[in-house]
């Protein structure tokens, strides 16, 4: 017999329903976590990335010693992690002496590893040390702009790669409506040179300017990083494909028979099935379409003889 | 909607801008750098306001609000999408029955009490707990308890919809659409997706299969040392069973039994042979009920009355007719 297992209160179900697939995605979780030896610079790397990403990230504080993210059985831990927190972003930091201040930026699917790209960080310059006037400080989970600089992002395969990965990472959660009032912050990425990326932080201030567009004012608030693109790992094709679909129920149906005109506006085919019009029975019988009685009588005596009979046994 | 915006590509969708244009040839100092992408974003993000600001927007209480077209960069999603779980039994049953599902009060009169009740549930109209009299037919058997009746076939009922429930969960595991509160109890981790937990062996399966390779030695594991902590073996002897020859009552009657059931079985699968039943009468009604859709369409009087004649009087022939062709298909 099979035994099924449901959880026993409203909560617990409500819980398994959030990690559940759904449809339409409401966004990524990250998970934070370092390896065996971290330097000071990764450790403040990661918690300014928390902080950035507080509304829907996870944080661990005890050393990992088995996760390797690019060798293969170095991932299982991470992979499970991921599936334990329900997160499918991680950033992974540590530090040796043939990669210093690594950070390992990857996605899962499905929990697991989808992609990956290994970046190190150098001029690091943390939150606090930016001063500016507090009132301006982006809030958390606020939607943020991104601004890519530079031809590095189109042609240099890591540097599309990581402009992906970050996107991904910053993204918060897709939305349908954006209150304009709550836009507070931009990340500014800037390709230096084939493997370099400036990163910064920046909140952002509308002023007043005439029109209804505000003028935009960009103001540095930190975390700012160069970002040393080392490793990466691209998705599967296979994969890639997979991950990408849409369910079928969201696609937007064509509409049949309905066109658009700037001038008419919308305009619709409407298409009548033939008349028939032999089938259709004449509103009154004219004269001269009436048997005469003559055939009537001739003819109808034996068919009414023979149509009465069957009715009579059929009672 | 990605749009050229003075050689920007802006993604309104995500609120992102690209300036593919811009080209470091030599590394610029520190301060410059700053500088120089901090300008460049403010040009970036002026570009994405000025598509953004100019959607219609609605005013809300806290400010006003636009609807962002989908984004033109797609990201992978986390999870692969949801598979839409198979019909139950009953669905499919409904649906080629043509039965539709209406909405049913909830509440409803009750004529012996003269109150609305539940429908279902505690207090419910037409409880068989709360009748106290059941008239006595005249098919009752006698010595038997009709409330004791009752209550097993209520039992068995709800015994029986809890197999259908079960039956159905488990078509839907196999296409990997169990819904998300449901957990077989073989996995312990939820279910997402694709992924289905791999079985784990227990000690118990480890040392019966343990046991099961022991014995296949040519001693039957007789002669073999056994390891520490390993069991000893569950059934050492053969698996046979003696009836005893005489005739008579109770175990005696054993080995009749088995012959009879042998014998059976043969004679069963050879008249098969001879006849398909099943397919006969299939083929009939199939034939019966073309005939009479064929002879509603041209719906006379006269004719009703022939189709209904006529199944009768070509019984005979069809019977012989039907196994022919029973067999050829």
């Amino acid at each position: 017999m099979l035994h099924i297992k449901t959880p026993k209160t409203g909560r617990a179900r409500r819980e398994l329903k959030k990690i559940a697939p759904k449809l339409v995605e409401t966004g990524k979780k990250t998970l934070i976590l370092h390896g065996t030896k971290t330097s000071n610079v990764i450790n403040n790397v990661l918690t300014e990335i928390y902080h950035l990403k507080k509304d829907n990230a996870v944080k661990y504080t005890k050393r990992n010693d088995n996760i390797r993210p690019f060798e293969s059985g170095g991932e299982t831990s991470l992979e499970f992690y991921s599936l334990k927190t329900d997160c499918s972003l991680f950033v992974f930091g540590s530090h040796s002496k043939k990669r210093p201040d690594n950070l390992v930026i990857g996605r899962t699917y499905d929990h697991h590893i989808y992609d990956l790209v290994e970046v190190g960080v150098e001029n690091f310059k943390s939150m606090l040390s930016f001063s500016y006037d507090k009132k301006f400080a982006p809030l958390i989970g606020s939607k943020p702009f991104f601004a890519f600089i530079g031809e590095g992002f189109e042609n240099v395969e890591e540097l599309k790669h990581i402009k992906e990965v970050l996107l991904d990472l910053f993204n918060g959660q897709v939305v349908t409506n954006l209150n304009l009032a709550g836009l507070d912050r931009v990340f500014v990425c800037t390709a230096v040179s084939s493997n370099k990326v400036f990163f910064t932080h920046c909140a952002l201030r509308m002023k007043k300017s005439g029109t209804i567009v505000p003028r935009m004012e960009l103001v540095e608030v930190g975390p700012s990083m160069d970002l040393v693109i080392r490793r990466h790992r691209l998705a599967d094709e296979s994969l890639r494909k997979q991950s990408l679909k849409t369910a079928p129920e969201l696609k937007m149906r064509k509409e049949k028979n309905v066109s658009r005109d700037i001038i008419e506006g919308k305009i619709g085919k409407v298409y009548i099935p033939d008349q028939q019009v032999g089938s259709v029975p004449l509103p009154n019988k004219s004269k001269g379409l009436k048997r005469e009685r003559r055939e009537a009588k001739t003819k109808g005596v034996g068919k009414t003889h023979v149509d009465k009979k069957p009715k009579q046994q059929d009672s | 909607m990605s749009e050229q915006n003075s050689n920007f590509e802006v993604d309104l969708g995500n609120l992102m801008a690209f300036d593919p244009h811009r080209h470091f040839s030599t590394p610029p100092s520190r301060e410059e750098l700053v500088k120089e992408s901090l300008q460049q974003g403010t040009k970036l993000v002026q570009a994405i306001a000025d598509s953004l600001f100019s959607l219609t927007s609605t005013e809300d209480r806290d400010g006003p609000i636009v609807k962002l077209p989908p984004p033109t960069t797609r990201l992978p999603r986390e999870k692969p999408l949801p598979k839409p779980r198979p019909p139950t039994k009953w669905e499919e049953f409904a649906k080629k029955k043509g039965i539709k599902n209406y909405k049913k009060d909830k509440q409803v009169f009750d004529e012996q009490t003269g109150t609305w009740k539940r429908r279902f549930g505690y207090d419910r109209v037409n409880d068989d707990n709360d009748v106290p009299i059941i008239e006595a037919k005249l098919t009752d058997e006698p010595g038997q308890d009709p409330f004791a009746k009752r209550r097993t076939e209520k039992k068995q009922r709800v015994e029986k919809q809890e197999k259908n429930r079960l039956h159905n969960l488990k078509d839907a595991a196999k296409v990997g659409a169990l819904p998300s509160h449901v957990q077989l109890a073989a996995t312990s981790l939820p279910i997402t997706g694709t992924q289905a937990a791999p079985k784990k062996i227990s000690k118990d399966e480890l040392g019966n299969v343990a046991g099961m390779a022991a014995t296949a030695t040519a001693s039957g594991g007789k002669f073999d040392k056994k390891l520490v902590g390993e069991k000893p073996l569950k059934h050492d002897k053969k698996y046979r069973k003696f009836l005893p020859v005489v005739e008579g009552s109770g175990m005696g009657s054993l080995e009749r039994q088995q012959t009879d059931k042998v014998l059976n079985k043969l004679l069963s699968t050879s008249s098969h042979n001879i006849l398909d039943v099943n397919k006969a009468v299939n083929f009939y009604n199939v034939k019966k009920d073309k005939k009479r859709k064929h002879q509603g369409k041209i719906s006379s009087t006269s004719s009703k009355l022939k189709s209904k004649k006529s199944p009768y009087k070509k019984m005979s022939k069809k019977g012989s007719s039907s196994e022919g062709k029973s067999k050829r298909s």
